[in-house]
């Protein structure tokens, strides 16, 4: 790592950055694609923006990568990295193998960033005062959907689900935002996928949604099997919500407002791709340890750990709003994107849906909603 | 009646295509982002009385100190394009370095400053030699510019690294960098050169600092009845030549912060167009007009009263002004 006019004696922050390579079951569609570096490029991109602040705050951060396969444990690299010093660790890890980090036995002056895990249990009964979560966990985006579902006025639901444990979840998270927002749950059917949608759509698509009055088809299929099949072959005319059709995004191609296109502009510059939800999430996580460490103005852990957890600390996102992490759960609160592939549709918080404390905690678990309690 | 109204019709085209020919009265220049032209307001009759084409993606826009001169940033064309005030017809370009945001003219008209938020740098320009005089390296996103009325210093804000970079106009060396809160948008002096006040968008505050001393005088933070605190996001201001008061466009907050600039105490807030981004102020101090973004329309204020007495639509999504005499 070269740094024009850094002098020699600069503070170096070390970042451990953890990946694991992806299942990727068989899916109908082959219309995607899924890039290698998704996640990291987005902690290297704010490794350079951090460095860049870092001459004149005289601090040098450098990111340490480690891969696993799809059957590797992460204990060893982590105690690896432990033993060279590394004190904050970026977690681009698929729920089981996160749950396999807290079981494992951490030294406690250490931060982990979970980037990609959404499950609601790591900010519920299996929180870790250690962890701090710059994903997007699947109620703050089934809560994103229900404000501008609610809004709209387009209260009742059909929810199609596959038979996936994830896409459980998902629906769980609907369901759980239907309630809070005051949605009615009219139908709900799983999509058994025996057949190939691409081809059987139209003549099974309406015969699956006939029947049924409801305003609008909420799909949960997050390996999009057969959800964008669903689109436009619904028996009545309908829109689709979910995780195909209209989507919750922690970032995507759209975004171009508060200051989006810079960010956006910089990240095609360095990787020759679009920026995704996962680089995003890892750039926020490398950003906010940079963010911390330039304000405290040291390398010092525990500083900077305790100035990123304090209400001090403020993130800017190109999300429109300030971030900062919930204190009883780690969860780092921030703007949820509702779009298509080529508009955003809108960016909630929607206006109207009040909190006491910032409209930011009526997306995902509120303090009295969480089991977590870190807060002591 | 069909006459008389067209008469009037065909009398107001004539006052339109004459308008360029006549002496400049009392003007505005409004950049249109999203309609890559620049709106021209006459601020004796507060009427749009010429649209003309730019370039891609004008934002900052400013005059030159003998008013004859129209810079405007057209970002998407990299670069700074020169008008002629009485024609309006593109004189050449600068050399402004790639993706110019917005820039500043020097006291003396013979520099300007812009920031290039691409590439993380400042590009200073000789106005008269039309080159590049010197480049020089600041934080993540440099976008706010100001210069003292004493030339001395200049100031760039970046948006990522969230800092002001104090820059020495003879060495262009980067004397002191103060961190100030998330996403610094905007800067400005006092006329006298000692303080330096700088907007933090979505921090939601307003850094006054000693140009002396570096040292942080005072930080203003708005409480808007109504608003959430973090849709109330400063960004434009505009500081009273005798020191006395400061305004802030308060962004998606859609009002217009008036603050007494010895105090620091936020005296009124005053409701404008939607997204108001930017603030220019008529030379005598009277009126004060603010470009409202998601409106697409100028607020003109009466400063005296602090009260809003016009809004003139403009073009789409406009984000500079600037006001000659």
């Amino acid at each position: 790592m070269t740094l024009s006019g850094a002098s020699l004696a600069a503070d170096t922050l070390r970042i451990g950055y953890i990946g694991q390579e992806r299942e990727r079951p068989p899916v109908l569609s082959n219309i995607d694609d899924y890039p290698e570096d998704e996640g990291v490029a987005g902690a290297l991109l704010a490794i350079a923006d951090n460095n860049t602040t870092g001459k004149f705050t005289n601090q040098l951060f450098v990111l340490e990568q480690h891969f696993l396969t799809l059957d590797e444990g992460p204990a060893e690299v982590i105690e690896e990295m432990v033993s060279k010093g590394i004190y904050f660790f970026v977690l681009d890890l698929p729920a089981k193998t996160l749950t396999k980090v807290l079981q494992s036995d951490l030294p406690s002056d250490r931060t982990f960033f979970n980037i990609a895990a959404e499950d609601r249990r790591f900010r519920d009964q299996e929180c870790h005062p250690q962890l701090l979560h710059t994903a997007l966990s699947r109620d703050m985006k089934s809560d994103a959907l229900a404000q501008f579902l609610i809004k709209k006025r387009w209260k009742e639901w059909f929810v199609v689900t596959s038979p996936r444990p994830e896409d459980k979840l998902f629906v769980d998270a609907i369901l759980r935002s239907a309630k809070k927002f005051g949605a009615k749950i009219v139908k709900q059917k799983t999509w058994d996928g025996n057949f190939d949608a691409r081809r059987a759509a139209p003549a099974e698509v309406p015969l699956f949604t006939k029947g049924v009055d409801y305003d609008v088809l909420i799909v949960a299929d997050e390996i999009s099997d057969f959800g964008n099949y669903l689109l436009f072959q619904t028996f009545d005319p309908r829109p689709v919500a979910g995780t195909q059709g209209l989507t919750a995004k922690a970032w995507g191609r759209p975004l171009e407002q508060w200051g989006a296109v810079q960010l956006q502009e910089r990240f095609l510059a360095q990787s020759n791709r679009w920026m995704r939800s996962r680089d995003y999430t890892s750039w926020l996580a490398v950003r906010a340890i940079g963010e911390a460490a330039s304000r405290v103005k040291s390398d010092d852990y525990d500083e900077i750990d305790r100035y990123m957890r304090s209400d001090a600390f403020q993130l800017a996102g190109f999300k429109g709003r300030g971030m900062s992490f919930r204190k009883w759960n780690g969860q780092l609160r921030q703007p949820v994107s509702l779009m298509w592939s080529s508009a955003l549709v809108a960016q909630t918080p929607i206006e109207g849906f009040l909190h006491r404390r910032t409209e930011l905690d009526t997306l995902g678990l509120d303090l009295p909603e969480s089991q977590c309690n870190n807060t002591q | 009646m069909m006459k008389a109204s067209l008469l009037l019709l065909k009398s107001g085209l004539m006052a339109l295509a004459m308008f360029p020919l006549l002496a400049q009265a009392l003007t505005a220049y409004v950049t249109n982002e999203k309609d890559d032209t620049v709106s021209v307001i006459d601020l004796d009759s507060l009427e749009v009385t010429a649209t003309f084409e730019v370039g891609q993606r004008p934002r900052g826009v400013a005059l030159s100190p003998d008013n004859k001169l129209l810079y405007v940033c057209v970002s998407d064309d990299n670069t700074i394009r020169v008008f002629d005030v009485e024609t309006l017809k593109p004189l050449y370009d600068l050399p402004s370095g790639e993706n110019p945001e917005t820039f500043v003219v020097s006291p003396a008209g013979d520099r300007i400053y812009t920031s290039n938020e691409s590439d993380n740098i400042v590009t200073v320009i000789d106005t008269l030699e039309r080159k590049v005089l010197a480049q020089i390296d600041v934080g993540v996103e440099p976008e706010g510019m100001a210069i003292s009325p004493d030339g001395k210093v200049a100031i760039n804000t970046s948006e990522t690294t969230n800092m002001a970079h104090w820059i020495d106009t003879e060495s262009f060396e980067i004397v002191e960098n103060s961190l100030v809160d998330q996403r610094p948008r905007d800067a400005a002096f006092d006329l006298d050169s000692k303080r330096l006040w700088v907007t933090s968008e979505i921090g939601g505050t307003v850094s006054v600092f000693d140009t002396e001393s570096y040292e942080e005088l005072a930080k203003i933070q708005f409480d808007l009845k109504g608003v959430q605190p973090d849709r109330v996001q400063p960004v434009g201001l505009y500081l009273t030549s005798d020191g006395s008061h400061a305004y802030f466009a308060l962004g998606p907050a859609n009002h217009v912060a008036v603050v007494d600039a010895k105090t620091y105490e936020v005296l009124d807030y005053l409701l404008v167009g939607r997204r108001v981004w930017k603030l220019a102020s008529t030379p005598d101090e009277s009126l004060l007009l603010t470009t409202n973004g998601i409106s697409g329309d100028v607020s003109v204020i009466d400063m005296k009263k602090r009260k809003v007495i016009k809004s003139i639509k403009v073009g789409r999504f406009p984000w500079g002004v600037a006001i000659h005499d």
